[in-house]
Order: C-alpha cells, then sequence, then structure tokens
C-alpha cells in the first residue's frame, strides 16, 4: 500500500459496517431426496451479475439436510427451460427433482428471472398423448421481476418454492437473521452492534451499536420491530426498536435486571426478566400500557422466558431446585412444572413453532450443547458437538436452529439442520458474533 | 434524538436517584424488603444497621489501608466466585470488611457493585448470577453499617469479561463481583 492514510481509512469504512459472515459447512450427511440444479443461463450482453443465483438455491436446499445433489460434471445436457429437458437423461442418473432457469436484464438495472422445478419420477405423472412431457411433470414454474440489487433475495424465494414444493413445508430462506456482534476497535475498546442479515449471512445491516453491551435480540411477530437489551445508559434496559424507521422506544429502565425480552404471539405484550422487587422474576409487560403483571414468586433466579405458539404458556428457565433447569407456567397464572430432569443445566428454551418441542442449551456431561427436547415424551437430542454452544432459535419452519458457539477462541454462529445431520459454520473475519435469532414468518 | 433522548434519561435518573436518596434514609426498612428472598436475614439488617454503624465510629483509628494501596484491604476491590455460586468466601471477607468501614465513615462515597460471571451456559441467566454475586456482597456492606443509598449494583453477567480466553484460568478471574467507587467522600 503506498498510501497509508488511505489504507487506513478504508478499513475504518469498510471495517464494521461490512462485517460480513462467511460461511463454511463443517459438517455434511447426503440427504434423501436426489435433485439436480442446472446452472441458470445468462440471457444478456456482457458479463452474468456477481450474485450467483443457482449457487444461492443450492447452498440453501442444503443447509437442510434434505437433499443429495447430483454433481454438475455427470449432467448428460444443460437446459434452461422446460422444452429442451429430455426427462429420460436424467432419470438415468437417478435425479427425482430437477431445476432449471435463467436470468436477464429489464432494462433499468434489474433483471427478470424465470426457472422450473420437474418431477422426474413420479409414478402418477403418466403420458398423456399430446401435451408435453415438461408440462406433465412440472412442479413450479416462476417468472421473478428481480428490483437492482435484489438477485440474492430472489435465489432465497426460489429456495423457497422449491423447498414448499418438495417437504410440503413453507421454506425459511427468505428470512433473516438477526445477532450481535462486539469488535474491537484498537485504541478505542469493543464496540457492540445488532445487526441483521440474510438468512445466510448476507447483506447485514446494523440496527443499533454501542460501546457498552447489547444483548437478547427478540423478533416481533411481525417482524418489523426489534426488542433488545442495552447497557449504554450505565444499567441494562429494555428498548423496541421499529426496523425500517429506526425508531425506537424505552420500554423499560427499573433497577436492577431488564433483560430477556420474549413478544408474546399477538406483539401485545413482552416477558421480561426485572430485579426491581429484589430478585430476578418473570413479568409480563403490556406494550400500550405499560402494565406489568408478575408471573414468578421465589428466592431462585427466574429468567429467559419464552411463549408457546398459542400464547398459553411461558417457558422459562430457573435454579429453584438447585441448578438450572427449564420450567412452564400457564399465563393465566399458576404453578410451575418443571420440563427437563435430564442433564444438570438445562436452559434458554424456545418452542418450535408447531408447540411439540422446545430447542435449549443442555449440559450433558462433556459440554454446553444444544439439544431439542420433545415435549410429549421428554426425550432429549443433542444437535450439536461444542463445548460452550448457547442462544439456540428456531428457522420459522423448524426446520434448522441457528446457535452461537466458541470457535478458535471467537464467537461464530452455527446453523444445524433439525436432524443435526448438516452444520455450517457462519463468522465474521475479526471479532466475535453472537445471540442469532431467526425472523418469524410474519403475522398480519 | 439520540443527545435529547439520554438528557431525558439522565434527568430522570437524577430526579429518581434524589428521590430515593432520603426515602431510602428515613425508610429503614427498605433493606429487609429488598432481600426478603435472602436467607434468614430479613429483619436483622435494621437492627444490625444502627448498632455496626455505631461501632465503627468507635474503631475509626483501625487501619484498613487506603483505596488507592493493593497491599491493603481496602486497596482491594474485586471478589471472586466459585463456578454457579454467590456465596462469599472467608478469604474475602476482610477486602468487605474494609470497604464497609469505609463508606460508614464516609457517608457521601458511593460504590457500584459490578456482578460477572464466567462465559459458561446461558447469557440471561448468567444475568441473573451476575446480580446474585452482587447482591451477596451488598447485603454484607449493609450487614456492616453501610447505607442502602451508598451501594447500586449492576450485573453485567458474562459480557464484560476481565480475562480473555476459554478455559478455567480466565474463568475463574471472570467470576468476579467489582467495587466500583463512583465517590470517595
Amino acid at each position: 500500500m503506498r498510501n497509508p492514510v488511505i489504507a487506513l481509512l478504508m478499513l475504518l469504512v469498510m471495517g464494521p459496517a461490512h462485517a460480513l459472515l462467511d460461511i463454511e459447512i463443517t459438517s455434511g450427511v447426503e440427504g434423501k431426496m436426489p435433485i439436480a440444479i442446472v446452472p441458470f443461463k445468462w440471457n444478456g450482453s456482457g458479463a452474468a451479475p456477481a450474485v450467483n443465483i443457482t449457487t444461492i438455491i443450492r447452498n440453501d436446499l442444503y443447509r437442510t439436510g434434505l437433499f443429495r445433489f447430483t454433481p454438475e460434471e455427470r449432467f448428460i445436457e444443460r437446459p434452461h427451460h422446460g422444452g429442451e429437458v429430455n426427462f429420460r437423461n436424467w432419470q438415468v442418473l437417478g435425479v427425482e427433482s430437477l431445476v432449471v432457469g435463467s436470468l436477464q436484464p429489464d432494462g433499468k438495472g434489474g433483471y427478470f428471472v424465470q426457472f422450473q422445478l420437474f418431477d422426474i419420477y413420479s409414478k402418477a405423472r403418466v403420458h398423456q398423448p399430446g401435451v408435453p412431457a415438461y408440462k406433465i411433470r412440472q412442479l413450479a414454474g416462476h417468472r421473478l421481476h428481480v428490483a437492482p440489487g435484489k438477485l440474492r433475495l430472489a435465489a432465497h424465494r426460489i429456495s423457497d418454492i422449491i423447498y414448499e414444493k418438495l417437504t410440503g413445508r413453507r421454506g425459511a430462506f427468505s428470512q433473516r437473521i438477526a445477532y450481535v456482534t462486539r469488535i474491537t476497535i484498537p485504541g478505542k475498546g469493543p464496540r457492540y452492534a445488532l445487526r441483521v442479515a440474510d438468512s445466510d449471512g448476507h447483506g447485514p445491516f446494523t440496527v443499533h451499536s454501542a460501546s457498552a453491551p447489547i444483548m437478547s435480540p427478540a423478533w416481533s411477530p411481525d417482524g418489523k420491530r426489534m426488542a433488545y437489551v442495552s447497557f449504554e445508559n450505565g444499567q441494562a434496559a429494555i428498548y423496541v426498536q421499529d426496523l425500517s424507521s429506526g425508531n425506537r422506544k424505552l420500554v423499560s429502565a427499573r433497577p436492577g435486571i431488564n433483560g430477556a425480552p420474549a413478544w408474546s404471539p399477538d406483539g401485545r405484550m413482552l416477558a421480561v426478566t426485572l430485579s426491581f422487587e429484589g430478585n430476578p422474576e418473570i413479568y409480563l409487560l403490556d406494550l400500550a400500557s405499560g402494565a406489568l403483571r408478575r408471573m414468578t414468586r421465589n428466592t431462585a433466579i427466574d429468567t429467559e422466558p419464552a411463549f408457546s405458539p398459542d400464547g398459553r404458556y411461558l417457558v422459562f428457565t430457573s435454579d429453584r431446585s438447585g441448578r438450572p433447569q427449564v420450567y412452564r407456567i400457564p399465563v393465566s397464572g399458576g404453578r410451575a412444572r418443571r420440563l427437563t430432569f435430564e442433564g444438570r443445566y438445562n436452559a434458554s428454551p424456545a418452542y418450535s413453532s408447531d408447540g411439540k418441542s422446545i430447542v435449549m442449551v443442555h449440559h450433558d456431561g462433556t459440554g454446553f450443547r444444544i439439544a431439542v427436547m420433545e415435549l410429549s415424551t421428554g426425550q432429549i437430542k443433542v444437535l450439536s458437538k461444542g463445548r460452550l454452544d448457547e442462544s439456540p432459535s428456531w428457522a420459522p419452519n423448524d426446520s434448522m436452529v441457528i446457535y452461537a458457539a466458541e470457535y478458535r477462541g471467537r464467537g461464530v454462529l452455527h446453523v444445524v439442520s433439525a436432524d443435526g445431520r448438516v452444520s455450517q459454520r457462519l463468522r465474521l473475519q475479526t471479532g466475535d458474533v453472537r445471540e442469532p435469532v431467526w425472523e418469524p414468518f410474519r403475522k398480519p | 434524538m439520540n443527545n435529547l433522548a439520554r438528557i431525558v434519561i439522565l434527568v430522570t435518573g437524577l430526579v429518581l436517584l434524589s428521590a430515593c436518596g432520603p426515602q431510602t434514609r428515613t425508610d429503614t426498612r427498605k433493606p429487609e424488603v429488598v432481600d426478603h428472598s435472602a436467607r434468614g436475614n430479613a429483619g436483622q439488617d435494621t437492627g444490625g444497621n444502627g448498632a455496626a454503624t455505631r461501632g465503627l465510629k468507635g474503631q475509626a483509628g483501625v487501619s484498613i489501608g487506603s483505596l488507592d494501596d493493593p497491599s491493603t484491604p481496602l486497596g482491594k476491590k474485586i471478589i471472586y466466585f466459585d463456578y454457579d455460586q454467590s456465596d462469599i468466601k472467608d478469604e474475602y471477607k476482610a477486602i468487605i470488611t474494609a470497604h464497609a468501614r469505609y463508606l460508614a465513615s464516609h457517608p457521601g462515597a458511593r460504590v457500584i457493585l459490578q456482578g460477572h460471571t464466567d462465559e459458561r451456559g446461558s447469557r440471561e441467566y448468567n444475568i441473573g448470577l451476575g446480580e446474585r454475586r452482587a447482591r451477596a456482597v451488598r447485603r454484607m456492606l449493609l450487614l456492616l453499617g453501610v447505607t442502602d443509598g451508598q451501594i447500586k449494583v449492576i450485573s453485567y453477567g458474562e459480557e464484560r469479561p476481565a480475562q480473555a480466553g476459554h478455559d478455567e484460568t480466565a474463568w475463574r478471574r471472570n467470576r468476579r463481583v467489582e467495587i466500583v467507587y463512583t465517590s470517595r467522600q
């Protein structure tokens, strides 16, 4: 670098604002559903866009652990629309689902993207005289008009459509993730930031940053606001921030702990942990009126509340038995019931969207791991292999869990498929990333 | 906007502080109320407060060291804890006693007790644990005659480690309460 001042300025400008999460696959097992994705054809003059739609779709689907990809070098043909497909060429490869597509410029900086998804093997789809084979076998076919700069989002939308057609469950690739970063700026100390990025870590933007800790981000059910804890005024306080305008409201700054905000499914209340009455207890805070209702009453630490999807229960962490365990209490009031008995440390619970299981931090005797407990049986399945894993959050369709881990002395994120078979690591070039939360499906 | 919000919060904080101050002094039962969750010390605080304060004045000549001399009990400002524990170990009682005497004999002095944990386990549980540790130190200070209004408690949980690292060497230095003086007189 000839000019160190410019180099330094570049670093400063590009530093935290462009703090991209790098992705690497840490463990993978081939899924069961054989699929082939033909690289999308670029039908424009000049170079194809830097954003590679095909790769994004493939990575999205891979992360679920459900799919087995036929490698490109085995392809016999490279069709880009249904009329070009010779289905026998895919049947011989054992492919069951085929994706083809293309994109072209719209002349105004955006694109048109078209794609089709075909069922290669289904026996129900028999030959019909006079109808082209691709029309019988087509499961999905779309043409998307993509605004400038939105190609990545379009690719995630396509992944969502493919996933839903093939699994019957809504795709969650277009939902974003929020997380907290801690980056030390030399001579200035640590800088904390709450960020939101695509589910694969791309396109991060900063919601809030401060030189004091930021904790416990929580999406509102409509995905428009975020609650979080900030220590910027010398004590813990809970804020609710509108993501599009950036306006935020202080909702709790009582003496002591103001922490662990969790939204009610209707978005009207936050369950929070407060200690102004002398001990960490769980309260319901009505956001419109500011009214508080106390939910727990004992000398233990009660914290980390999370609502059941129907809004009738709260699960939370309590050490009333001597060690942290997970309990459940009816929102209408009543006694808390202990849910976890296996393992000496269970904490940070969150319901799956079907309400049938909870994901939590679980100490299995060797380390702090991420585990899923089926509520009807109490059976625990450990999903992670780390030593210091924490902060698990479900993808809104329950297909994956994102959590925080320690890797080579730094805080990183992991995404693991719900069956534990595929795991990916997301990390920053410098600094720590922690407390990931997956954006929910929007409720009107 | 941000600055204005900050000023509003600051002013609100000052108003609250000034409102709390006299109230705390006249309402001597307040420590009881706050500590009713703690093991069996409710009811003893009030009597203990007065007695201890009188005792301290009598002991004013006893040297407890200097706030700036780390070789004396008063110069030490960090109390360390065992994993997932908030009991004050015997070796730290002399330090807390020294600070109690200083605070009782300097009614204008103010401290913040910052509770911290190691990084293991969940973050919000650790916020609770850090506060429990800071409250354990606070309770002992109150029993030794310090006025409630002189003490503020804040828990940072695992968010502000004293030492980086992911092993017991770092963890034992991070499970701590720091006594931070915001006013010495």
